[in-house]
């Protein structure tokens, strides 16, 4: 895919990232932050009917970390706990973002991945 | 032909007025031939998002570098470049950016290493911009394709290389970085985790002037009392010094090397851009851990 495309749909990811639910809008403090992300960006997953559910925020002005997250996002929920835990991180550099963006903002993203798992590993582990 | 400059009250005060214009000279003249304006951010996506209705976007991740080596981009990739995005070597260049302009002065430093004359800055960048509900469109007008000459970069003036420092000590060594960075604390930006070097801490003798101070909140440029303050109180920088900036990348200190070039007027001003990703990672450099500036390392 030329360069050009690359970017817009990673904008088309950006625009599309879903806002919180409310219960997460009035508690930010139940979300954890991803310190791998230049940007402030937060995540929470839950576990509900053996279903993942990925909820990630960035701001505004950061579409390239939106866009990420977004596609993390879109990827993850609505899969089971084993697929999220399984997620090849090589994902991340078969996404072809490796050339378009700087090797920071590649940390970011295995960051956000990395706590997903985490939480989702957590969740699993609390419920067995 | 260079455009006139911006009159601005404001502007005055620093020792090349030229060098900077205000959000509300860009809203006046943009759209005006001879005149282009550059928006080069940390974010990649950012402009697509909205930009300066007529701007060109300069990407400095994808754009400015030389493609294998460590290196910006030769005299005939520059060409290339600018043509492509119909900049003539007489045009008026206005660059803003996000963060405080950080890497739009980035930008600034190597367009100028291919001695182009008219560059400025726009005060307050994006954010200003955006923050007094200016016009931002998506859409990219395409520009037709000019023939920048082919101009060889000249490292001589404004860049210095890993030798330059080693026989610079005695001179004045700015160290931009967070305190953290500086002192060994932390061997990355705050935020920034994992680009870092083997080695924490400092250049021998350098003073540690973390580059934001140089912005107001709203990432204008502070005043010229303020500046000096900074620069020459504190730091010790006179028009008679050599002075060399440095960060991790070269891109921090390239808003610092403006600052003290274009706003105080310190004629000899050079960006090592190697900085510290090489310093920290060089073998057998002297490197000074903590809080103090420490002593010219002998026998070198």
């Amino acid at each position: 895919m030329p360069k050009a495309a690359k970017l817009d749909l990673l904008l088309e990811y950006a625009d599309g990232l879903p806002d919180l639910p409310a219960r997460y809008q009035d508690h930010p403090e139940l979300m954890e932050r991803v310190e791998e992300c230049q940007s402030p960006v937060f995540l929470f997953t839950e576990l509900d009917s053996e279903l993942v559910s990925v909820y990630l925020t960035a701001p505004i002005e950061a579409p390239t970390t939106r866009g990420f997250a977004a596609i993390l996002q879109s990827a993850l929920t609505g899969q089971k706990p084993k697929t999220v835990l399984e997620f090849d991180d090589a994902f991340i550099n078969a996404l072809g973002l490796t050339e378009l963006v700087s090797p920071l903002r590649i940390r970011g993203m295995h960051g956000m991945l990395q706590r997903i798992k985490r939480q989702v590993r957590e969740k699993l582990d609390a419920s067995n | 032909m260079p455009y006139p400059t911006d009159p601005s009250n404001k502007f005055q005060q620093y020792a090349h007025p030229e060098a900077l214009v205000s959000t509300e000279w860009v809203d006046q003249n943009k759209g005006s031939d001879g005149l282009v304006i550059i928006e080069c951010d940390e974010d990649i996506l950012l402009f697509e998002t909205g930009h300066i209705p007529g701007a060109v976007k300069l990407d400095w991740h994808t754009e400015l570098n030389h493609p294998v080596s460590r290196d910006y981009l030769n005299g005939k990739d520059m060409a290339a470049l600018f043509s492509s995005k119909g900049i003539s070597r007489d045009d008026t260049l206005v660059i803003y950016g996000d963060k405080s302009n950080w890497w739009a002065t980035y930008a600034f430093w190597v367009i100028k290493l291919f001695g182009h004359e008219d560059v400025r800055i726009m005060d307050g960048g994006r954010a200003k911009w955006v923050a007094e509900g200016r016009e931002l469109v998506a859409t990219v007008e395409p520009r037709p394709q000019t023939e920048y000459p082919v101009v060889e970069r000249n490292d001589k003036d404004i860049r210095a290389f890993k030798e330059d420092v080693l026989a610079h000590f005695g001179k004045p060594l700015i160290d931009v970085r967070s305190p953290q960075e500086y002192s060994g604390e932390r061997l990355h930006m705050p935020d920034y985790p994992d680009e870092g070097a083997p080695r924490g801490g400092h250049i021998p003798t350098a003073a540690s002037v973390p580059w934001a101070k140089a912005v107001n909140e709203d990432q204008t440029f502070k005043n010229i009392g303020e500046l000096n303050e900074i620069y020459r109180d504190q730091a010790g920088i006179s028009d008679a010094s050599d002075v060399i900036a440095y960060c991790r990348i070269g891109e921090r200190s390239s808003h610092t090397w403006f600052v003290l070039k274009y706003l105080l007027g310190i004629p000899k001003v050079r960006n090592y851009d190697g900085s510290w990703t090489e310093w920290g990672s060089a073998v057998r450099v002297p490197i000074v851990k903590g809080t103090e500036p420490g002593a010219v390392p002998v026998g070198l």
